[in-house]
């Protein structure tokens, strides 16, 4: 390569005379130094550009998120309790359904573009998008939760009847049933897109948002009061499933799970599940003599859940400004594409 | 109705970016920020709710066929005018919640951006990113296949603007022969890496746009084997409701013990 600029032009200047006598030039020229000339593009892909579109999602869904899922599982919780007669719990996991729902839905409608045209996922059903289900879903428990908690409140004032208590019950299993896919559906809603990170967890996304909703219930009723063994108990299996998950993540060490293990993102995810998971175990630990522990382990997991959420959503947006996280999934079938 | 498509030929574009224009002038898109990206001649990164045709840039270490670069080292500057595929099997419609996406009699898929009320959701689903959401509108939006001009028998704005007809507009088994003719032309005159790049063989189930690409679909940010998300549907669903049971059980257990 010439360094003289001066060489360099006198080479150009060969060339061209080259090429206006003969109408072709033989060998290679050369590389213009010094002069303004771009970078050659990655080889594997577009300029390292992304691929995919990151999600567009604001604050409000990892919120919307955790608190759909605390909501549906206290219905849950309540159900149960109304089954094994447990008055307290019952009415305790009726309301933070029935708040949880309420919350709910300007969550989900602040993070549209056009909030006024909320009502518009109402105007079609589609099983196969996991958004219209959820938005379904949430409709469908938040009526019911709202009649399961009317009709409770009216019989513990004492205008129950055989018939509210009919109701009572259908409005108790319904708003567990549909609690229960509020709190899935949003684990199903990540794994079925394009996002790397997000479709090739598809089956881990759902354990961890329903033991996050799970632990997260009983927590919020822990620091109401409820300090009781059921709470214990689902706090202990739901602490013990966000451990274990966490440690599936890092012993993978799959390349499309580099967001949730690298960078400041890799941190915040480890950081959520390290206080929902150990540190959450760790206090409950000492719980049985210290009820200070307890709150503590109840807020550990509540604040590690809530992280998660937003963690999972931030990988999402890491990921798909990674072209080779998608081109590693679908490479081994690059030999299939038609010549 | 026949089955409109575009072919877009990567080895006869000039870069010129009238399609670009074209696109914007017809469909009243606002620009891009007129931004230097430091990408080549590249000005807009990918498509996206303002771009719905993007021009690629690619300065490559290879030759380009038997062509001289007029330098030392290896080199061949190409370029590829990028767009929406509508897709046979499309993320973006089958994500969609309010039905704001359609396919039309065209067999295009079209953003109905008077009912979208801009949830984000066809965003993640494309595999392609294509839609984007447009954040002054809040609603979702990309290349509308020219719905309007087709329907007045038009063939769409980049089609008839593209200089050099490497954007073509037809029928899609017409445009498949012709993009075969073309690769094995090309093949023959030295230019050994061109192929088509028309992934039928994949979930998304063939596009309603191919293109001819001379090297890997990679080096043009497109996905070797891109898959519609739906198909994944049954094994995230199956692992949500075993997780759920598994809850109610946890839950009950509490409760029994």
């Amino acid at each position: 390569m010439a360094a003289d600029p001066k060489i360099t032009e006198d080479r150009l200047d060969a060339l061209r005379e080259e090429a206006a006598r003969t109408g072709k030039v033989q060998d290679h020229g050369i590389a213009p130094v010094g002069s303004p000339f771009p970078k050659p593009a990655s080889a594997v892909s577009y300029h390292g550009n992304p691929v995919l579109k990151p999600p567009t999602w604001t604050w409000q869904v990892p919120l919307y998120f955790f608190v759909g899922g605390v909501a549906g599982i206290s219905a849950v919780i309540a159900l149960a309790a109304h089954l094994f007669g447990n008055a307290g719990l019952m009415r305790a996991g009726l309301w933070i359904g029935f708040l949880g729902a309420l919350i709910s839905a300007p969550l989900l409608i602040a993070d549209l573009g056009r909030p006024a045209r909320f009502l518009n996922m109402l105007r079609v059903f589609k099983l196969r998008s996991a958004m219209s289900v959820g938005a379904w879903t949430l409709a469908g428990f938040s009526s019911a939760v709202g009649l399961a908690v009317v009709c409770h409140e009216l019989i513990l004032a004492g205008y129950g009847n055989d018939f509210l208590l009919v109701i009572e019950w259908i409005a108790d299993l319904s708003s567990a049933l549909s609690g229960l896919i509020l709190a899935s559906y949003t684990s199903v809603l990540l794994g079925v897109t394009a996002i790397p990170v997000w479709s090739e967890n598809r089956r881990l996304v759902p354990v961890v948002f329903l033991a996050g909703g799970l632990g997260s219930a009983a927590a919020v009723l822990e620091l109401l009061g409820f300090l009781v063994p059921v709470t214990q108990f689902i706090g202990i299996v739901a602490g013990t499933i966000e451990t274990v998950v966490a440690i599936i993540i890092e012993l993978r060490g799959r390349y499309v799970d580099r967001p949730l293990r690298e960078g400041a993102v890799g941190w915040v995810t480890r950081g959520g599940a390290a206080l929902a998971g150990p540190a959450s175990l760790l206090l409950r630990m000492f719980s049985e003599h210290s009820s200070v522990a307890r709150y503590f382990a109840a807020a550990c997991f509540i604040i590690g859940a809530l992280i998660s959420r937003i963690a999972w959503i931030e990988a999402g947006r890491v990921s798909a400004r990674d072209p080779q996280a998608l081109f590693r999934i679908q490479r081994p079938a690059s030999n299939g594409m038609p010549h | 109705m026949p089955t409109s498509a575009f072919l877009t030929d990567a080895s006869i574009c000039i870069g010129c970016k009238a399609c670009e224009v074209a696109c914007k002038e017809w469909n009243h898109i606002p620009d891009d920020g007129f931004n230097w990206t430091g990408q080549s001649y590249d000005n807009t990164h990918a498509l996206g709710a303002s771009t719905w045709r993007h021009v690629l840039f690619l300065e490559e270490k290879q030759s380009m066929g038997p062509q001289l670069a007029g330098i030392d080292e290896p080199f061949r500057w190409q370029f590829l005018s990028d767009v929406c595929k509508h897709c046979e099997n499309a993320g973006c419609l089958e994500a969609c919640p309010t039905g704001a996406i359609v396919r039309t009699e065209l067999e295009s898929v079209y953003v109905q951006h008077d009912v979208c009320n801009g949830c984000g959701y066809c965003v993640v689903s494309c595999p392609f990113g294509v839609v984007d959401k447009n954040h002054e509108v809040g609603t979702a939006f990309k290349c509308t296949f020219c719905y309007d001009r087709q329907r007045d028998g038009l063939m769409p704005a980049c089609a008839k603007a593209c200089p050099t007809r490497s954007i073509r507009f037809g029928e899609l088994q017409e445009l498949r022969q012709e993009a075969q003719v073309r690769v094995k032309e090309l093949q023959d005159r030295g230019y050994t890496d061109a192929q088509i790049y028309d992934p039928a063989g994949f979930s998304v189930g063939g596009t309603h746009a191919i293109f001819v690409i001379l090297g890997q679909p990679e080096a043009y940010n497109f996905p070797p084997a891109p898959e519609v998300p739906t198909i994944h549907l049954k094994s995230a669903w199956s692992a949500a409701l075993l997780s759920a049971f598994v809850v109610v059980l946890v839950i009950f257990l509490a409760f029994a013990l």
